[in-house]
């Protein structure tokens, strides 16, 4: 575990995955901290970081005190699981299907793991890094509604 | 006898039963009542609401794919799309989660233009959601007369952006021109006219018995359960908790107005539409001081309406034309070749329906590494089984239209 102030500070907490659950529980339980708002939940794909490729990013708020923790927890691609945060917050579960959603993270013991934002036949994980957004000056894509490129057909 | 329903997924048997006992009801995608396509699966014995399975997404424009591509001066647009009953305060969360990454600070005058703005869209948003409380408890009238001053508001918007819904109001920064004085005058004008208004619609419904009883006890819920549930804004405050991020982290000024934070107790339709009607007198009321605040500059003071930034802030037109670096940063501006810096910041603002944050991860490349939306909607939606469950039909209406539910800011 490593803890540290980014230069905006934010207090920033990093786990190992295995401990997520663990790290929650505590920061939501200690009486003179009491994280108990889950402010925001998501993920980053790192593709660089080998074994560590994907993030998941918990924002937790503590109304009692008005502070802010960052809380990380990264996961290999090869098998992108962390512990369910449902448990412990309501909150968590749309956020997580999101997560599962945009980047393939399993969060093992979710009631309802599936897409959320997305069509459920899409077999893919659009905000891997691995999915560029089009380029924006291709010339082989024949679009005649959007004039992008191609041959736009001269109306007579 | 067979029956044919929409598809198979939607048929629940009960446990051990091969005939269906209840009906299903797909209340949307495009139902007058959902107001935004989104689509609720219920289950109804009678009219009385079993279980309801919420399907969202229909409007999805991946925005965080987008923003990952684009600099931040065009990243404004996208967030125009969220809560578009509200967009200057979206947009100016934007504007602000970039200056905290760069670094910058604001001058006085441009936070309290940007208070201006940010409680007139407040205003727009909260009539909005109230009046349509009206409409889908049966009463038009209210929504029709009050809608006479939102156009109001969005000629104010008109003559400080030029756009009126989607406004992409302001820059990095500040704004992109000085308030003109007719934009002032309307304020004036709409600081006027509006108390009155609202006191009337307040008169029709405050202690209307038929809107009490389609509202009151309806679609509650508990302090506790808002927050599990990461309720913000007026919907958690009408379940008594007086969070709000104006107070608690203060932006652009907040701490220099005096203002209360309206809080209601039982959670349910009637404490959120009042809940609303309070925030819109506090905001009137902090119009009033960042409108004396703003009058108080004098001179070139009165000039000030952007920050000195010169590698994010578009420089005038006439230097373009004249100078050389207002020439280059002209062009690294429109083109975004602007390198951002390395960082990751959170800033929350509160918008229309609550905490609306912004999560910014920078490589220090010209566009976000990764950009995402914390969307108060979308969190506080999933609830919508625990306060429906066991109520009736029309409750289910009336729920879903005091929750503010926007799909454009639901589904990014």
């Amino acid at each position: 575990m490593s803890a540290m102030v980014d230069s905006y500070g934010l207090l920033e907490i990093t786990a190992p995955r295995e401990l997520n659950l663990k790290v929650l529980n505590f920061l939501y339980d200690n009486p003179t901290l009491q994280f108990q708002f889950l402010t925001d939940l998501t993920g980053v794909h790192y593709p660089s970081k080998k074994g560590n490729e994907l993030a998941v990013v918990y924002h937790l708020h503590s109304l009692k005190e008005n502070l802010r923790v960052r809380f990380k927890v990264f996961a290999p691609l090869e098998q992108p699981e962390v512990y369910t945060a449902t448990g412990l917050f309501s909150a968590a579960n749309w956020m997580e299907r999101e997560t599962y959603d945009f980047f393939g993270i399993l969060f093992l013991g979710h009631p309802n793991l599936k897409r959320i934002l997305n069509v459920e036949q899409m077999d893919y994980f659009p905000l891997r890094k691995e999915f560029p957004l089009e380029d924006q000056t291709r010339i082989d894509k024949d679009d005649e509604m959007f004039g992008r490129g191609g041959t736009l057909k001269q109306i007579d | 006898m067979t029956r044919l329903y929409m598809s198979e997924q939607h048929i629940k048997l009960p446990e051990g039963s091969i005939e269906k006992v209840t009906s299903t009801l797909n209340l949307g995608p495009t139902h007058p009542a959902t107001h935004g396509v989104m689509q609720n699966i219920l289950e109804l014995t009678g009219e009385r609401i079993v279980s309801a399975d919420q399907t969202i997404g229909y409007i999805h424009r991946a925005f965080e794919k987008i923003a990952e591509r684009r600099p931040l001066a065009q990243i404004t647009t996208l967030t125009d799309r969220l809560n578009y009953c509200s967009s200057p305060l979206n947009n100016m969360g934007w504007h602000m989660t970039c200056e905290k990454l760069l670094g910058v600070q604001t001058p006085k005058r441009v936070d309290y233009l940007r208070v201006i703005m940010m409680e007139l869209a407040r205003i727009a948003d909260h009539l909005i959601c109230n009046s349509i409380m009206g409409v889908d408890a049966g009463a038009y009238t209210g929504f029709l007369y009050v809608m006479q001053f939102r156009e109001l508001i969005y000629e104010i918007y008109e003559e400080v952006c030029g756009a009126r819904l989607t406004t992409n109001m302001g820059r990095i920064g500040g704004f992109e021109r000085n308030f003109t004085d007719q934009a002032f005058q309307k304020l004036e004008k709409f600081l006027a006219e509006y108390p009155r208004a609202l006191k009337e619609f307040e008169n029709m419904f405050q202690r209307n018995r038929i809107f009490m009883d389609r509202t009151m006890g309806v679609g509650g819920i508990s302090a506790e359960r808002a927050l599990n549930y990461g309720f913000t804004g007026p919907n958690l405050r009408a379940a008594g908790v007086d969070y709000d991020v104006r107070v608690h982290s203060p932006y652009a000024s907040y701490q220099d107005f005096n203002f209360t934070i309206p809080v209601g107790t039982t959670g349910d339709c009637y404490d959120r539409w009042l809940v609303r009607e309070q925030e819109m007198w506090q905001s009137l009321s902090i119009l009033e001081q960042a409108y004396q605040k703003i009058q108080s500059f004098k001179g070139t003071e009165a000039e000030i309406y952007h920050a000195d930034i010169p590698a994010y802030y578009l420089p005038e037109k006439k230097e373009v034309y004249t100078k050389m670096e207002a020439l280059i940063f002209h062009f690294k501006i429109i083109m975004g070749e602007t390198d951002i810096p390395v960082g990751e910041v959170y800033h929350s603002v509160e918008a229309g329906n609550g905490e609306l944050g912004f999560y910014l991860v920078s490589d220090g490349g010209r566009s976000p590494y990764r950009l995402h939306f914390r969307r108060p909607c979308f969190i506080y939606y999933q609830s919508f089984e625990e306060l429906v469950k066991g109520s009736m039909l029309s409750d289910a209406i009336m729920t879903m239209s005091s929750l503010n539910l926007i799909a454009g800011e639901m589904d990014a």
